[in-house]
């Protein structure tokens, strides 16, 4: 009664033999490694950049075990991290400001483990150091901005069509159009209604005076905010990409959140600055025909906006902003020619360029100003007066204090502007030597709790000890599989997780173990009592694994970051047991005591 | 090797006044830990920032508690944490700044003090994902004893899912109570640990319960307390070994795991202690008193096994 089919015996064998090989990457350790990624999306990486790297490596005679591509990068692995270091900085000076060359771990494990997509376990922040940031959009202000956008849209058009408003604002996320006659409204209405499709009108009179009320379509709002989350990670990394980090995790969360992880990130002050700025660049005109003096009191002028220049000048801007970073295809740091100041030079796109020409053609002998705004507060970085229409789309900003100042805003300028203000809403950064740390820590609660129980089970259940203890290990090897497999990340409380699983685990064993001893006292044969003991044991434990599996399934479908962790640990470790236990424990039984027909006594 | 070679079923329904008197004043304690001196909430349910350094010698907290406060921080809170080296930080969220650049000063103040400091770990969480998070872990809590309390009715009976809930969320609030009587440190982990708790030691329940639902099947002439005793007595051995073993896991996790585990593998103890004792002594009172019957079983099988209707005389 105690025999498997071959079947199950040979499936068992497959699992354990695939189990051992997903494990095995997680041993081979890691070997130090550059990575060439192109910092722009439009460029992809190719066997060609890979032919260059290595190339330009064995000019400088620096050693390497190894190239590869992947997705969108080339890897070269290195025997040490001296070479690794030698290697970086010289790709660095080969591709220059293109590519972003970055330090980065590979797994040591042999090519063929990694062809049949073995990989080790993929380490959580909290385990091998770094930076993670919880980012929320601000979507009002992402609102304000279309608000914004259509106000000045449907200006020009109305402009253009002819059709004479008395006044035209923006009210917190609509836009306010006065008319002097219900007819000019109707016209007016009648031309927006076909033209924005994404608008939806009303019209509102109050004491003679016609209004038309443009607020977005709820659909459009959505789309609104959708879009900019979406501009929000691309740009995000652009910038990460700037910081040249291996590995860099940015994905949604939720409706407005966006999670970025930087592995390895040490200094976190560089990375806070760079992703958290929400910089972008406007340039208005400089009101110059109202007196300053007034607007220091306090009497600003409808219409425009007070700023104090880094000179400490007063200087009244207006509130029409003439272009926006929107424009911008490229910024790179410089010097002035004639000065020797640190600059930023800019490059607009097409339609900025025009509209630069145009405004710089019709206000010569005028002042412009340039705002940095930063997280909703502007500052005058420079107000230079226009000279000369310029023409090109080619623009040259001075008034940086520093050159360092020059090179972090053209940073920023190029690597786009956000689509609406972001907030750092959670920030945790694990130092690298914190995170081996905690994984020697778990591991070794892990081995000497292991210990413990194993010799526990095998002195108190004798041969069905060393059994359980087998299923047991087995069962770990499937755990750590898995999670290879699943590419899953693993946590601190995830390790704790693997310990706790392992500990309930041994539940199942000894529910086995004790009902067959019961079934022995109770009279009977032992092949009849382990045949019992294992059937009847199957209940309690599919009831008793059930209601853990379903305190797991809600602490990953609530939890977040690291309790996730722990939660995926808990419920594959409940289902790896249920084999382990009952088919793995079993096919040991069997294979031992299975074939003997008249089986005197058992050892348990 | 045997522990427990129990000839006769010990009396445990006997004693159900007792134990129930004592698991309600363990429970109206933990109730009133919580109420009056409440869960000392760590960085992720409140928001605020923790900082983690680690000197080269042992640290003077006085001074860098002057050196702090000469930064202007409001309410900085300065220990020591595991070791005399390692300096724990806590900085409570001021007013409506969500300002991650907090870390950056303390920082930039304690390296001129000394340059040597390093910085091993920085939390900091915005007041509204500390907001966020604290519903999602009481919402998790309910959803999960809901699960348990249907997935119980349907295997079971709703006696039995109402006798093990109720267990539980013993075991649940005496952790929390505890927690809050020592004023440990409450912190998402340790909210992992506490709904592991739930679901493991419904696990408890359970076990016994299943073997109570065997033996009014099969003793058909047995009273019920006797049942229920005759059931916690045979599992009694898998009981104890099962949560020894645990427990081991626990203590390897308590003692090597660090500080970073070491509150978590507190609520794991706690749990499995509480664990034992509340499947064996409050979820099967319960059930007593929840008046189960051998018919509540018996009904389904009747068409499967043939009984005949003397199962539904007792």
């Amino acid at each position: 009664m105690n025999r498997f089919p071959l079947w199950k015996y040979i499936l068992i064998a497959v699992v354990l033999v695939v189990s051992v090989l997903y494990t095995l990457p997680n041993f081979y350790g890691e070997v130090p490694a550059v990575q060439v990624s192109p910092t722009r999306s439009a460029i992809k990486a190719d066997a060609g950049l890979m032919q260059q790297a290595e190339d330009e490596l064995k000019i400088q005679k620096i050693p390497y075990t190894g190239a590869f591509l992947d997705a969108n990068s080339v890897k070269i692995r290195f025997a040490n991290n001296d070479a690794q270091l030698k290697a970086k900085d010289a790709l660095q000076a080969r591709f220059g400001d293109g590519y972003s060359v970055a330090l980065n771990l590979l797994s040591a494990s042999p090519a063929w483990l990694t062809a049949i997509g073995a990989k080790p376990m993929y380490l959580g922040l909290d385990l091998r150091g770094g930076v993670y940031f919880l980012m929320q959009v601000d979507m009002p202000a992402a609102l304000d901005k279309a608000a914004d956008r259509y106000n000045n849209d449907l200006r020009i058009q109305l402009r253009e069509q002819k059709i004479r408003y008395t006044g035209i604002s923006r009210v917190g996320q609509t836009v306010e159009i006065r008319f002097s006659d219900a007819a000019t409204r109707a016209q007016a209405s009648k031309y927006i209604a076909s033209t924005f499709a994404d608008l939806v009108l009303t019209e509102q009179d109050t004491g003679g005076d016609y209004r038309l009320i443009a607020a977005l379509r709820p659909e459009a709002q959505k789309r609104t905010q959708d879009f900019a989350v979406q501009q929000n990670i691309t740009t995000l990394r652009n910038r990460v990409n700037e910081l040249g980090v291996a590995e860099p995790i940015i994905q949604q969360q939720g409706l407005d959140r966006v999670v970025v992880q930087l592995p390895g990130v040490q200094d976190t002050a560089k990375a806070k600055e760079i992703l958290g700025r929400t910089a972008t660049l406007e340039i208005r005109l400089v009101d110059e025909e109202h007196d300053v003096t007034a607007a220091l009191q306090g009497q600003i002028p409808f219409g425009d906006d007070l700023y104090i220049e880094r000179s400490g000048q007063p200087l009244l801007v207006k509130k029409n902003v003439v272009l926006t970073g929107d424009y911008i295809t490229d910024a790179s740091p410089g010097f002035d020619q004639q000065s020797g100041q640190a600059a930023v030079h800019v490059n607009l796109d097409s339609r900025g360029a025009r509209i630069f020409k145009d405004v710089t053609r019709d206000n010569v002998g005028k002042r412009m100003a340039i705002l940095l705004i930063e997280k909703g507060k502007a500052e005058v970085i420079t107000a230079p007066v226009i000279r000369e229409e310029i023409g090109g789309g080619r623009v040259q900003i001075t008034g940086m204090e520093s050159a360092q100042e020059a090179s972090d805003d053209a940073l920023l300028l190029r690597a786009g502007a956000l689509a609406a203000p972001m907030n750092i809403v959670e920030e945790r950064t694990v130092g690298p030597s914190l995170g081996a740390d905690n994984i020697k820590k778990g591991f070794h609660s892990n081995l000497w709790g292991f210990a413990a129980v194993a010799i526990f089970m095998m002195v108190y259940y004798r041969v069905f000890g060393v059994f359980s203890t087998l299923a047991l290990a087995v069962n770990g090897l499937f755990l750590v599989a898995l999670l290879s497999m699943m590419q899953a990340t693993l946590t601190l409380p995830g390790l704790a997780g693997i310990a706790l699983t392992l500990g309930m685990a041994i539940d199942a064993n000894v529910l086995i173990n004790e009902r067959i001893r019961e079934e022995l006292r109770n009279g009977n044969s032992p092949q009849a009592a382990i045949h019992a003991g294992y059937d009847r044991a199957w209940g309690t434990i599919l009831d008793s694994n059930i209601t853990t599996l379903i305190a797991g399934v809600a602490l990953f479908w609530l939890g977040s970051g690291p309790v996730r962790g722990f939660a995926v640990v808990l419920c594959l470790g409940i289902l790896t047991s249920m084999f382990s236990a009952v088919t793995v424990s079993r096919a040991m039984v069997n294979l031992s005591y299975g074939r003997k027909v008249r089986l005197a006594r058992v050892s348990i | 090797m045997e522990f427990f070679r129990l000839k006769k079923d010990i009396p445990f329904m006997r004693y159900g006044k007792v134990t129930t008197a004592i698991s309600l004043l363990t429970f109206i304690f933990a109730v009133w830990a919580l109420a009056t001196k409440g869960l000392n909430l760590g960085v992720d349910f409140t928001g605020g920032t923790v900082m983690e350094v680690a000197y080269t010698q042992p640290a003077h907290l006085d001074i860098i508690r002057t050196t702090l406060e000469h930064t202007g921080l409001p309410e900085v809170s300065v220990q020591t944490f595991g070791t005399t080296r390692d300096v724990l930080i806590r900085l409570p969220l001021k007013g409506n700044t969500t300002s991650a650049r907090t870390s950056d000063t303390v920082m930039a103040a304690l390296k001129t003090q000394d340059p040597t400091v390093e910085l091993k770990r920085v939390d900091f969480v915005g007041p509204q994902v500390g907001k966020e998070l604290y519903d999602n872990g009481a919402l998790a809590l309910v959803v999960v004893a809901i699960g348990i309390l249907i997935y119980l009715a349907l295997r079971f009976e709703w006696r039995f899912a109402l006798a093990a809930i109720i267990a539980n969320v013993h075991d649940v609030v005496i952790i929390l109570g505890c927690f809050a009587f020592f004023q440990w440190e409450f912190t998402l982990t340790v909210l992992a640990g506490v709904l592991a708790v739930l679901g493991y030691s419904v696990n408890e329940s359970v076990v016994v319960f299943d073997r109570i639902r065997e033996n009014l099947r099969k003793m058909r002439k047995t009273s019920i307390p006797d049942i229920i005793d005759s059931a916690i007595t045979t599992t009694m051995s898998r009981t104890i070994i099962t949560h020894a073993m645990t427990q081991m896991m626990v203590l390897s996790m308590l003692f090597l795991g660090g500080e970073a585990l070491h509150n978590f593998a507190l609520a794991l103890t706690i749990g499995i202690l509480f664990g034992i004792y509340s499947s064996v002594l409050v979820a099967s009172p319960i059930l007593l008193m929840l008046g189960v019957r051998r018919e509540h079983f018996i009904k389904d099988n009747k068409p499967k096994e043939g009984v005949a209707a003397d199962g539904a005389q007792v």
